[in-house]
């Protein structure tokens, strides 16, 4: 058993969007291309050209139907990484303190040289955030980029997670979540961001941020004046235009 | 407590960041492309880059597993098998050299026609299209004729600049965007991070799609269209907007040809002795030329029997049957919602004018003190354009732009450089060859007439696509979707080669795959091939290069010199002109060579003017030579930056042009001045800029056409006016389509709706392009099989579940294809991805790939030729005004069927000419992979 911190001096994480992103994998393949560089050992993909590819992905972008009682069927677009939980699961069951939650700013990270593949971790993890390395057998998750975040060989701008950097509709939000007045606090605040499945205690730090009512536009709600016949017929509207070119 | 472990936080990231241009789609975006001891390490977009300031999609990220694909071509290879069977041998640059030019020489000193050169999904054309025209042959284009020539050719002659790389919304300013069946590979990261910017504003999105996925997804109201019909659907919105009075009238009158006065004998313009269109001052009551300085163009005006565009226009839609009762029900959506939809437009746009304090002038001299927004900003691409109807469609689509005024005015959409640009000062198109000698012209162009038709003294077409003829008068880009039909068929004529680039023509790229398969290994009754001769480069191992006799290997896109160039498809943005350069970033590791680079060689071996110099010796090196020192007339050459001391845009060579590049991230920019930055086709400040830049010799201000007057001298041919005639068995559906205002036509890809009713869709995955995904580790895995998704509805009516298989029915044949249930579907439409269904064996996959046993192609169902009338004619499945590839007009039946063992049909597994990938991959220079 391995223990979480009583507390973090930052809660960073992400806050993602459901209403903007437009399902486009740009941040699962950022993601893959900077980690299989960097943390950690890099990775893997088994049959990589065969029957039955299967490669190792940090994140992973799902899609939703949803079909409303009364209205039209409609889609969400999902993306899932680890959520960096105050109560993380995951941490607690590991057998040898490989999996730990930093005290410093709470990012969740596998110390790769402790840990011993034995995937209890991923079963603990409600979200099945985590995934196995077929070829390094060491357990693979979003570090939110802990060697670009803080990193001193990259440009102040750039000390964002690949995934946030590199979202081209601008879904994917990074920030100290427990600061109540940083840019992604706010947005919480304003948009009504979500934990996911909070019921199972895990306190996630990522939030999601609803997408927002669907199909709205109604005849109700749109100003009738905006469209109140003049003539149905070429006669008709001359005779309109006329005056109203007397006007102009 | 446990003790934290210590972590690297600051790893070293790159030795070394090289910046060029992406090509993983067609939207060109820039790339920080960072290396380690020599290699590709990671790949991150370009903040300062004009197209995707920074972001990057799937395919960008996943560009470094271009490189490393097992599917990429070694070496040259020569055909020592029967075509199609894959069996080839590796040869020297040298012998493949010899071997081109021997093939090529004699059809140059004959009969320079008889080579057919289509490019694909070039991004060079203007180079290429320069190398075809010296060598003669009138046979040339590359893929936009089955891609979106009805959207590019509807939006020049309707308003100089049509969607994609012509213009954009005015993401900053719009409070309401509307989106069209958009083609996913076009434009994509600048429309997703439009949206975002929209969304974070409260601005609203509508998107109009059978399909809501992706950007439909998102949008806030979906409008789930039948295939089709939009035209309909736009013509019924043109109707609502009308009878309101909700359309600017002050726009159309000074903008738009509204005013101009047509004949009511020819319907055709009056013009004066000048040949300008002529319009009615309202404050002098006389007939001026529509430029006249100080005029007040008068929509209502009259002349001796003539009325105006404008008067015409309301009588032609004013009328019962684009009431939206009368087409709600074949578009899919009520009348309520139609009249909705009018209503929100007619909102946004006049109750929420926006305005903006610019001062500007206009080309009457008319003198503005603040530059008026209409927020409603329209884009669209594929989509409606890929139908019979598509050309109609893409203009009544811009006429609603325009009627709402909102057309390079603040909120609406604007143009970019080079455009706006009026379809006169095109070229036109060019089809005499003569032998050892340069063709006459330019191939591609905008017709303005019958007699700008390339067909000769008896009617018969002087291009192997048949492109510029009655059949399909107005198309611009080519029909590369026809060349093997036509080449195989000897209609018009026989050709010698075929040499093709960057096309995957025996597979996703061509209509009725399997019947061009057997075109393409057909041999005649002297046991010769009945194409004799193909070539084809490209950098993978694609199912065409098995059907060719002789390839070129390319390099990866980070291997070689591009340019993004103005005279071709520019990258530029609504405030700014740019252009930009792909260079080497990496060094191949093979005997591969850039497709351009062995053009200039070809070119000089072969003697065509422009690529030797008058000793006979070869005029460039390479491509970056050419580039650098290639002038299309005295200071204007293929990149703009650069070329003189204040940056103009034009100015002599300059031989480090391509070194202040590379210095300058890959990427040239020049920004329009803030007073020219709308209202541009009749701003003066835009007009006096574009000529300082280049784009334009002299200022060129023109009037948007709502009536296009070269569509009415076509339809007065076919009433039996003038010297060129169409046949006879043309004049009925010329004079039917060939109409100057747009209409809406039922596309007759099937006799019986009733036997065939469900439309059969493709779309493109964001994370994928074309054919060439499938060959990367990453991205294949996110895209692997290509579900055909049903509606519920037909999913329940017969009686499927996800997993379960169908068989779909088109009069061209059938598929056996596994189905999956969606429910944000138009329900009379079934879909599928794009290009995932690769042929067992190629892009060195397993034979057992997904892709091969549960993936497929639309293509199959899809003639390249319409029903047979009994006329004894082949009737191409294209717009009959463009020659678009309809790809989107087809009718299928579905039933249920026993799960085979893969989805059908197959046709063996092709011969890898690079063998297999490897079984695992584990993508790090820190390992050494």
């Amino acid at each position: 058993m391995t223990c979480l911190p009583k507390m973090t001096d930052k809660k960073l994480g992400l806050v993602i969007d459901l209403d903007t992103c437009v399902g486009c994998h740009a941040c699962v393949v950022s993601c893959k291309g900077w980690n299989t560089e960097n943390y950690g050992a890099p990775l893997a993909d088994q049959d990589a050209y065969g029957e039955m590819p299967v490669g190792t992905f940090l994140n992973r972008v799902h899609s939703y139907e949803v079909q409303p009682e009364d209205g039209l069927a409609q889609l969400v677009h999902f993306p899932k990484s680890c959520l960096h939980c105050d109560d993380a699961p995951c941490v607690t069951v590991c057998p040898t303190g490989a999996s730990y939650k930093r005290t410093e700013d709470g990012i969740v990270l596998v110390n790769e040289t402790d840990c011993i593949g034995c995937g209890l971790c991923a079963w603990a993890c409600p979200y099945g955030a985590r995934e196995l390395d077929g070829v390094e057998k060491v357990m693979k998750k979003c570090t939110l980029c802990v060697d670009r975040i803080y990193n001193e060989n990259l440009p102040q701008e750039d000390r964002i997670p690949a995934c946030v950097r590199t979202c081209p509709s601008g879904a994917r939000h990074f920030g100290d979540l427990g600061d109540p007045n940083s840019d992604v606090s706010k947005l919480v605040a304003e948009r009504g961001g979500m934990d996911l499945m909070p019921e199972l205690g895990t306190k996630p730090v990522n939030k999601y941020l609803p997408p927002r009512p669907k199909d709205q536009l109604s005849s109700d709600q749109t100003p009738t004046q905006s469209l109140q016949a003049q003539a149905d017929n070429p006669a008709g509207f001359f005779a309109w235009l006329d005056r109203t070119l007397e006007k102009l | 407590m446990n003790i934290q472990p210590t972590v690297d936080t600051s790893p070293k990231v790159s030795d070394e960041i090289r910046k060029t241009t992406c090509y993983m789609c067609a939207c060109r975006c820039g790339i920080n492309v960072h290396l380690k001891d020599g290699k590709v390490a990671y790949i991150e977009g370009n903040r300062d880059h004009p197209v995707n300031q920074g972001v990057l999609c799937a395919k960008g990220s996943a560009g470094i597993m271009q490189v490393t694909a097992p599917s990429r071509l070694r070496a040259p290879l020569k055909r020592v098998g029967e075509r199609g069977s894959g069996e080839f041998q590796e040869i020297s640059w040298d012998e493949a050299l010899q071997i081109a030019t021997d093939w090529l020489r004699p059809l140059r000193e004959t009969a320079p026609e008889k080579l057919a050169f289509f490019t694909g999904r070039d991004q060079s054309q203007s180079f290429t299209g320069l190398w075809a025209q010296m060598f003669g042959t009138p046979n040339f284009a590359a893929h936009g004729g089955f891609c979106s020539v009805n959207m590019a050719t509807a939006g020049i002659y309707t308003m100089g600049g049509a969607f994609w790389e012509f213009g954009q919304p005015d993401w900053d300013h719009t409070k309401l965007f509307m989106l069209f069946g958009v083609a996913e590979d076009h434009d994509s990261n600048p429309i997703k991070m439009g949206i975002g910017k929209i969304k974070q504003r409260g601005a609203r999105v509508i998107g109009v799609n059978p399909i809501r996925s992706g950007y439909n997804a998102v949008a806030d109201d979906w409008v789930g269209i039948t295939p089709g019909t939009d035209g309909r659907f736009i013509l019924s919105l043109i109707y609502c907007l009308i009878e309101a009075g909700k359309i600017d009238l002050t726009y159309l009158a000074r903008f738009t040809n509204a005013p101009v006065l047509v004949d009511p004998d020819t319907g055709l313009f009056l013009r004066d002795d000048s040949g300008k269109p002529l319009i009615v001052d309202r404050t002098t009551k006389t007939v001026v030329a529509f430029d006249h300085q100080g005029a007040d163009p008068d929509i209502r005006g009259m002349h001796n029997g003539a009325v105006t565009v404008f008067t015409k226009m309301i009588e032609h839609f004013l009328v019962p049957e684009n009431a939206p009762e009368a087409v709600a029900d074949i578009c899919g959506i009520s009348a309520k919602r139609i009249r909705t939809l009018a209503a929100e437009l007619a909102h946004v746009a006049f109750d929420q004018e926006i305005r903006l304090p610019r001062k500007w002038t206009d080309f009457r001299g008319h003198e503005y003190d603040e530059m008026i927004g209409r927020p409603v900003s329209i884009h669209a691409m594929r989509g409606i354009s890929a139908h019979g109807n598509g050309f109609q469609t893409c203009r009544a689509l811009h006429v609603l732009q325009i009627i709402l005024g909102t057309v390079e005015t603040p909120g609406g959409f604007r143009f970019k450089p080079p455009y706006p640009k009026p379809s006169e000062i095109h070229p036109k198109p060019h089809g005499d060859a003569t032998p050892n000698a340069p063709l006459n012209g330019p191939h591609l162009g905008f017709v303005h007439g019958p007699e700008d038709l390339l067909i000769d003294d008896t009617g018969h077409p002087k291009r192997i696509d048949k492109a510029f003829t009655w059949e399909n008068p107005m198309s611009a880009h080519g029909l590369m979707h026809m060349v093997i039909s036509n080449a195989h068929a000897g209609d018009p004529y026989k050709i010698g080669t075929l040499f093709m680039y960057m096309a995957n023509m025996s597979w996703n790229s061509s209509m009725n795959t399997s019947s061009v398969m057997d075109m393409l290994t057909d041999r005649d009754e002297n046991g010769d091939y009945v194409i004799p001769r193909i070539i084809y480069s490209d950098a993978y191992s694609s199912e065409m290069v098995a059907y060719a006799d002789l390839i070129l290997p390319d390099t990866t896109y980070l291997e070689r010199h591009d340019c993004i160039s103005l005279l071709d498809r520019p990258i530029c943005e609504a405030d700014a002109a740019a252009d930009a350069i792909r260079w080497p970033v990496i060094e191949p590791d093979r005997d591969v060579r850039g497709f351009q680079s062995v053009l200039v060689d070809l070119g000089a071996r072969l003697g065509l003017p422009g690529f030797v110099n008058d000793d006979g010796s070869a005029k460039y090196a390479d491509y970056a030579d050419y580039m650098i020192n290639h002038e299309r007339k005295p200071g204007i050459g293929p990149l703009a930056g650069w070329r003189s001391d204040d940056d103009t845009g034009r100015g002599p060579v300059n031989p480090e042009q391509i070194n202040k590049y590379i210095e300058n991230g890959g990427v040239w920019v020049k920004h329009i001045p803030e007073t020219a930055g709308y209202y541009k086709p009749w701003n003066m400040a835009y007009q006096d800029w574009a000529v300082e830049t280049g784009l334009y010799d002299s200022a060129q201000p023109y009037l948007f056409q709502l009536y296009v007057e070269p569509l009415q001298k076509f339809k007065n041919a076919a009433m039996g006016h003038g010297d060129h005639q169409p046949p006879d068995h043309m004049r009925d559906r010329l004079k039917q389509v060939m109409h100057p205002l747009p209409i809406w036509y039922p596309t007759a890809t099937v006799e019986n709706d009733q036997d065939y009713p469900l439309h059969a869709l493709t779309q493109r995955p964001m994370a994928m392009y074309h054919s060439w995904g499938s060959q990367n580790a990453w991205l294949r895995q996110i895209h692997g099989m290509n579900p055909m998704y049903l509606p519920t509805k037909v999913m329940r009516d017969h009686g499927l579940r996800d997993g379960d298989w169908a068989k779909v029915t088109s009069p061209n044949g059938s598929i056996v294809v596994p189905v999956a249930e969606m429910a944000a579907l138009n329900e009379k439409t079934i879909w599928t991805w794009n290009a995932i269904g690769k042929r067992s064996g190629a892009w060195a996959l397993d034979p057992k790939a997904p892709e091969a046993t549960k993936g497929f192609l639309l293509n199959h169902l899809i003639s390249e030729l319409l029903p047979a009338k009994g006329d004894g004619m082949r009737w191409s499945n294209s717009d009959p005004i463009t020659g678009q590839a309809a790809w989107f007009d087809l009718r299928v039946r579905i039933e249920k069927a026993q799960p085979p063992k893969s989805s059908q049909p197959q046709f063996g597994t092709l011969k890898s000419p690079v063998g297999q990938g490897p079984k695992t991959v584990t993508r790090s220079t820190k390992e050494g992979s």
